[in-house]
């Protein structure tokens, strides 16, 4: 059922239609043509149209998955700040139309490896609210049972990659996963992820050097939130085009808080990748918060800055104007969507709480394939057992 | 320096050598040790898989008391008929030790005859680094996912030749040739591994793996654990390391006591062609990220390896010379000054048991366990800086485990804590002599 049909014009009663509404989601696929909003500024290519091809599925699932990732976040800060969350929690509200974007234009064999900042990466890949807020707060029923925490979100199965700790290590490991696609002739590709603090890491020009060198199909992408932790990016880097940073690599900056350029953008790079070997990608984004929860995120950029941004420049609010400039819905459907969200985040975290900890017989499980016991046989050739204090 | 002359080599002894070098006073002397009442254990332990003969010496011996459930699922044994596992005490690979007892290689100082004169051939002659090659060409034909990277393997063959001919059989996407970017393409090879891939990556000198620590120790060691078990990481990260000829501090270094405490690797260093070989394919079949160290003064050795194939216990100390009055523990190169010592102390009345314990990570606290049990003195000779080295942390396990059967406490020598200086004769002074030894082994069994 169409929803054009139902969504009130201007002149119909709207109805309550939350019902339908919800239905039509997953059935709707007319075909919209979206313009981005800024054009893309290219590096040794030429850069992709302005225009998008999407579908009103398409636009109404991004509204509802960058929902969800915006209220997983706050939730995050929430449960952080209630000390339920421990260590470091590093959160993407702003992002999130990079995420989806880029899940849009891809399939769940290309790989994506970002660093530390992965919470919605791996909801965009399929994992569960659930898994993120059970491995958040250590729990046995985390996607890495609890044992790797914010920064360690892995998802095999849909090649998330992670989730990694030490700023830029991913990169390698990212055209190492670009390599191996090669290797197996998979057609598929791997988005290593970035931020523009990392851009400045040796290893990354080492891997790129490398990939460029193998024609391997791996796409960087730099998330530049114009600041590294607390440094901003002039500070930083006495070149900010980050996109053009790989020299004899092409680049492609792309406006980060728009989704569907970003969607452009990626199948742009995809189809690159594959034939011509190594492209960066320059997401221009913006972060809310600050680096992680411990930064207030306030001592080194102005609150006038963070809330323009939100007020020109937020991701959701723009796919808002669309769904509503196309009629896809109402306001008030819309606002029960973000409630129904909201409910399910709330109903995810009181599950999550009621999950327990870990066994402690956890700890030495996965440190070598076969099991710790195994080759640590001690003295008499027992398995070696746990034996906690 | 080295041991090479013919007379050592006769202690190195697998099925094939007893051929050749093992005389009658060998065989009863070993046959002797292995009946006394009370060491049984140790010396079913020794036999793993000795054949008939063996057996029947060994008749109230049960397996399952040293078998660890764990042991049955190691690689090798569970998967290839033709493949021979040096493994002692698993139930599964009982089966195979008794099914193909005459191919197992123990690591027995002597083989039974049963064992000998069912193999078939007479094995080939080759160097080290040939081992090497060959076993990491069997390991490449065997398994499409096999890849090597490092710096000048492909077209150059390798800086020590391990690699040589390899690029020209297997293509340019198989042995890799990398730019000077240890921290690059050991990540590289990590990503590729988490895919399923088996890269196999060279550190042209184990010194410039310190430029990839960070992969190696977060990465490679941690990813398993913290993606709670969902990424494997089965790399083999190998190369040349230790005190050379004069090669300067920054190119004799020895990473095995930097790398020792990371979380999930294993470590294991060879030491004659017939374990370079079997480590090198038990390390590429493993699931685990195993580092294997080679030392750039050993590639030249030359041994004589069976034809068939077999491969080596990655977690497995090797019995060098059993004896008697004390128990020398050590590894890779210092193995041969130990051995040149050796011969010395036996001109001087000791009997001194020789164990190489390839594994550095994790230690094989068993065969050590009985080697101590039944000498109660413990010399560790290691190439390792004195502080914070791999003897350094054996010490601390044998005090912990075997302090009560201990005559004398654990003396171990090891390098000096200096860089390797330049000028010839004081780079002698920084290692371990043959002369060191045997004043220790004299002083330890007074």
């Amino acid at each position: 059922m169409a929803l054009s049909r139902l969504s009130s014009r201007s002149n119909i009663i709207s109805r309550p239609l939350s019902a339908a509404f919800r239905r039509s989601i997953s059935t709707d696929t007319t075909p919209i043509t979206i313009e981005t909003s800024l054009p893309f500024t290219a590096h040794l290519c030429d850069p992709p149209s302005r225009s998008v091809e999407s579908s009103t599925q398409e636009l109404l699932s991004f509204f509802r998955t960058m929902a969800l990732m915006r209220r997983m976040e706050i939730a995050a800060d929430s449960l952080y700040k209630a000390k339920l969350i421990r260590g470091f929690c590093h959160l993407y509200d702003g992002q999130e139309a990079v995420a989806i974007g880029m899940e849009a234009a891809i399939t769940k064999k290309d790989a994506i490896i970002t660093a530390y900042r992965d919470h919605c990466i791996f909801l965009g890949r399929g994992g569960s609210l659930y898994e993120v807020f059970a491995e958040l707060m250590g729990r046995q029923d985390g996607c890495s049972r609890g044992k790797g925490g914010s920064m360690h979100f892995y998802k095999k199965d849909s090649s998330f990659y992670g989730g990694h700790g030490i700023v830029g290590a991913q990169v390698p490991l990212g055209c190492g996963i670009a390599f191996a696609q090669k290797y197996s002739k998979e057609e598929a590709v791997t988005f290593a992820m970035y931020g523009d603090g990392a851009a400045n890491q040796g290893q990354l020009f080492e891997a790129l050097n490398i990939s460029a060198l193998w024609d391997l199909p791996s796409i960087l992408v730099c998330e530049n939130n114009h600041y590294g932790m607390g440094t901003a990016e002039w500070r930083a880097a006495k070149s900010p085009s980050y996109y053009k940073r790989g020299d004899y690599v092409p680049g492609l900056k792309v406006d980060g808080m728009d989704a569907f350029a970003v969607k452009q953008a990626c199948k742009f790079a995809k189809e690159h990748a594959l034939k011509n070997g190594p492209i960066i990608l320059e997401m221009d984004t913006y972060r809310y918060h600050g680096h992680s929860m411990s930064d207030p995120g306030s001592t080194y950029r102005t609150r006038d800055e963070i809330s323009g941004v939100r007020q020109e420049r937020d991701p959701i609010e723009r796919i808002k104007k669309l769904v509503l400039s196309h009629d896809l819905a109402t306001e008030k459907e819309l606002k029960d969507m973000e409630k129904e969200i909201r409910k399910e985040v709330d109903d995810a975290i009181a599950k999550a709480k009621d999950c327990p900890m870990p066994e402690p017989s956890e700890l030495f499980t996965n440190v070598y394939v076969k099991g710790f016991g195994t080759e640590s046989f001690g003295a008499d050739r027992k398995e070696v057992k746990a034996a906690l204090p | 320096m080295l041991a090479e002359d013919a007379s050592f080599t006769v202690t190195h002894v697998h099925p094939m050598r007893t051929l050749d070098g093992i005389t009658l006073p060998h065989v009863l002397r070993f046959l002797r040790f292995v009946t006394l009442p009370g060491k049984k254990k140790m010396a079913a332990r020794i036999h793993g898989g000795a054949g008939a003969g063996a057996a029947t010496a060994l008749s109230t011996f049960n397996p399952k008391k040293l078998v660890a459930p764990s042991r049955t699922n190691l690689p090798a044994a569970r998967s290839s008929k033709r493949c021979i596992v040096a493994a002692a005490g698993s139930d599964a690979s009982k089966s195979l030790r008794v099914g193909h007892s005459q191919k197992l290689i123990a690591n027995a100082a002597v083989a039974t005859k049963a064992e000998t004169s069912a193999t078939t051939g007479t094995g080939h002659e080759l160097l080290l680094f040939e081992a090497l090659q060959e076993g990491l060409e069997e390991e490449m034909d065997r398994d499409p996912r096999v890849c090597v990277m490092g710096e000048d393997v492909g077209h150059y063959g390798g800086s020590y030749k391990v690699t040589k001919g390899l690029a020209d059989k297997f293509g340019d996407l198989r042995v890799l040739d990398t730019p000077i970017c240890e921290n690059a393409f050991t990540g590289m090879g990590i990503g590729a591994a988490m895919t399923g891939l088996r890269p196999v990556i060279e550190g042209m000198n184990m010194g410039f793996l310190l430029l990839a620590f960070n992969q190696i120790s977060n990465n490679c060691g941690m990813l398993h654990y913290t993606s709670g078990g969902q990424f494997t990481i089965p790399v083999v990260i190998r190369g040349p390391g230790g005190v050379g000829r004069q090669l300067g501090a920054e190119h004799s270094q020895r990473l095995e006591s930097y790398f020792q405490s990371i979380p999930g690797i294993q470590m294991v260093a060879c030491s004659t062609p017939y374990n370079a070989k079997g480590l090198m394919k038990a390390a590429i079949r493993s699931e685990n990220p195993v580092i294997l160290f080679e030392h750039v003064l050993l590639y030249n050795l030359k041994e004589k390896i069976p034809d068939e194939e077999y491969i080596c216990n990655l977690e497995e100390a090797e019995m060098v010379r059993p004896g008697e009055h004390i128990t020398i523990l050590t590894y890779s190169r210092m193995r041969y000054h130990v051995m040149q010592a050796a011969k010395t102390l036996v001109n001087k009345g000791y009997d001194p048991e020789v164990i190489d314990i390839r594994s550095l990570k994790p230690f094989d606290l068993y065969t050590i366990g009985n080697s101590v049990k039944k000498t109660h003195r413990v010399l560790i000779v290691e190439e390792c800086m004195r502080t914070g080295g791999i003897g350094a942390s054996l010490t601390a396990a044998i005090n912990e485990n075997f302090h009560d059967y201990l005559d004398a406490p654990v003396m171990c020598l090891s390098s000096q804590d200096v860089p390797t200086p330049y000028a010839g004769t004081l780079e002698e002074w920084t290692v371990v002599q043959p002369a060191q030894i045997v004043t220790a082994v004299e002083q330890l069994c007074q």
